[in-house]
């Protein structure tokens, strides 16, 4: 007997490659947002134009951002697309409920933060929307939002943007609260990508799992002390 | 002296495959905090049986918690709040006199209900003749030690090989995800010289099957190590996954 016929194709439409990649899109996002998180924290530098010369550099790459933000888009939309289809499969695996569940606990790891996965994820994609519309594609130079930096260079003023926008209460707290889900999302999902790609052990598993809630946490705290700043330094 | 307890019962009832089912309250008094639950249904069903009632049907067969005939949701978890052991080794030491426990089949799609709490698991038989085996050739025993194994690998294979079959992974999965199940054989026979002949075909045929049988997907929610009898780890379905990508793409 010899081994079924496999494509690429049919391996990753298989269980084991839908996992493969929500895993690989899913690293790929917790990447971007670490440096993303990151980069925000220029705005807290001494330097008031630390956050736009930031800002400029990245955007001087030319093609090399494009094409980042390409595969970003890509990793976004994957990463959507197979994480809803797993739970509409779901719902056909198991078509009458239970009238009585409840979690064994630990070793299980189906918390809050597992169990609110597609709440979370939809919730961000949501956010992601709003946010490219408020930021990326909000007013630049062409309407006067436009800084000097000491090289003399004219660059977007991005930093007048963020607090702009994040002296109005509703960015100012909304912005943390979908920040938290984030983090919320990291927490089940950095230990669930690398289970996904085979690379736990039942000796390193209790570590990552450890290591994803700090992570997660470290991810929405950087990221939600810019906003919070902003509005209470006005 | 054993204490005598009342306990009180609500037991899916369902006539057959296609009828719809329901929650039935019955009362069992003279429970014992020693008797085993399937002991207690067994109660139950003398009383059913005296009022000329239908008894409850339900799965079991050595009652020791090795051949994995037996598999009820009890409170809510599959094979009842006690980690580790079969329902057929639960005991009523684990509820309080005067609770009320609820009791449902292992539901999937793929574990279609034959009546009341009985489950038709045949998807995992075919699951494993897939290729949940090594093909060797019979006759004379092969001599003992002639393909040395190492101490670490003979026992991590020897916890998989644990599985008894059960179905508690896929009852309790809120994705009704067949992985663990699945990763036990593949990961078992993986660590093993004998298995590694087969393991490209193995984890393609046997991943192939789990997905036409109707299984959810694993979202790594784990909760099947927590139900498992055996505690088979889900460290194993790691291991799958790290098969099947060498496995689709290698002869
Ligand atoms: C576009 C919006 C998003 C949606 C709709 C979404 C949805 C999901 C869903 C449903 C899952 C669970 C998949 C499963 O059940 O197996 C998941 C897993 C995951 N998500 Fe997201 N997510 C989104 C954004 C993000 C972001 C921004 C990150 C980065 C921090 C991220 C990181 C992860 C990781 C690492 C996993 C684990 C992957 C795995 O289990 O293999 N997701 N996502
Ligand atoms: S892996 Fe555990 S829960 Fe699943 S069938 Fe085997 S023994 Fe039962
Ligand atoms: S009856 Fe055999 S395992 Fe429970």
């Amino acid at each position: 007997m010899s081994r079924p016929d496999v494509t690429l194709l049919s391996a990753l439409m298989s269980p084991v490659g839908r996992k493969v990649l929500t895993g690989v899109t899913g690293i790929g996002l917790v990447a971007f947002v670490i440096v993303h998180m990151i980069g925000n924290l220029s705005y807290l530098s001494p330097d008031p134009q630390a956050y736009n010369a930031y800002a400029h550099k990245l955007m001087s790459w030319g093609w090399l951002l494009y094409t980042m933000e390409i595969g970003l888009a890509l990793c976004f939309l994957l990463h959507a697309i197979v994480g809803v289809s797993i739970q509409v499969r779901r719902r056909k695996a198991r078509p009458v409920g239970y009238k009585a569940y409840k979690s064994a606990g630990s070793p299980s790891r189906s918390g809050y933060s597992a169990r609110s996965m597609i709440l979370t994820g939809i919730i961000l994609l949501g956010f992601l929307i709003l946010h490219l519309n408020s930021f990326k594609f909000g007013p630049g130079e062409a309407e006067g939002y436009t800084a000097i930096l000491q090289s003399g260079e004219e660059v977007r003023d991005l930093r007048r943007l963020m607090t702009e926008k994040f002296r109005e209460p509703l960015y100012a707290f909304g912005y943390p609260v979908v920040m938290v889900l984030l983090g919320m999302h990291m927490r089940h999902g950095v230990w669930s990508a690398l289970q996904s790609l085979g690379m736990m052990s039942r000796r390193l598993s209790p570590y990552v799992y450890a290591f994803a809630a700090v992570l997660g946490a470290l991810v929405a705290i950087g990221f939600l002390v810019v906003p919070l700043y902003i509005y209470f330094s006005a | 002296m054993a204490k005598n307890m009342t306990i009180n019962l609500r037991i899916w009832r369902q006539k057959s495959p296609e009828s719809p089912g329901k929650l039935v309250d019955y009362t069992v008094s003279n429970a014992s905090e020693h008797m085993s639950f399937l002991e207690l249904l067994d109660v139950l069903n003398e009383q059913l049986i005296a009022s000329e009632d239908d008894p409850v049907e339900f799965d079991s067969d050595c009652r020791e918690g090795i051949c994995g005939s037996c598999g009820l949701m009890v409170a809510g978890i599959a094979h009842g709040p006690q980690q580790r052991t079969a329902v057929c080794q639960l005991h009523m030491r684990s509820f309080k006199d005067g609770d009320t426990i609820t009791v449902e089949p292992f539901r999937a799609r793929a574990f279609p209900i034959v009546r009341d709490l009985v489950v038709d698991r045949s998807a995992f038989d075919r699951i494993i003749t897939a290729h949940g085996y090594v093909s060797v050739k019979t006759g004379s025993a092969p001599d003992a030690n002639a393909i040395p194994i190492s101490k670490d690998a003979a026992e991590e294979a020897m916890d998989f090989a644990a599985c008894i079959g059960c179905g508690a992974c896929v009852a309790a999965c809120p994705n009704g995800s067949a992985s663990l199940f699945t990763a036990a054989k593949i990961a078992h026979l993986a660590l093993l010289p004998q298995g590694q002949v087969e393991a490209s075909r193995r984890v393609v045929a046997m991943v192939d099957q789990m997905e036409a049988e109707g299984f959810g997907d694993c979202s790594n929610y784990a909760e099947c190590e927590a139900v498992c009898p055996k505690g088979i780890s889900v460290s194993g379905i790691a291991s799958m996954r790290r098969a099947y990508m060498k496995g689709a793409f290698s002869k």
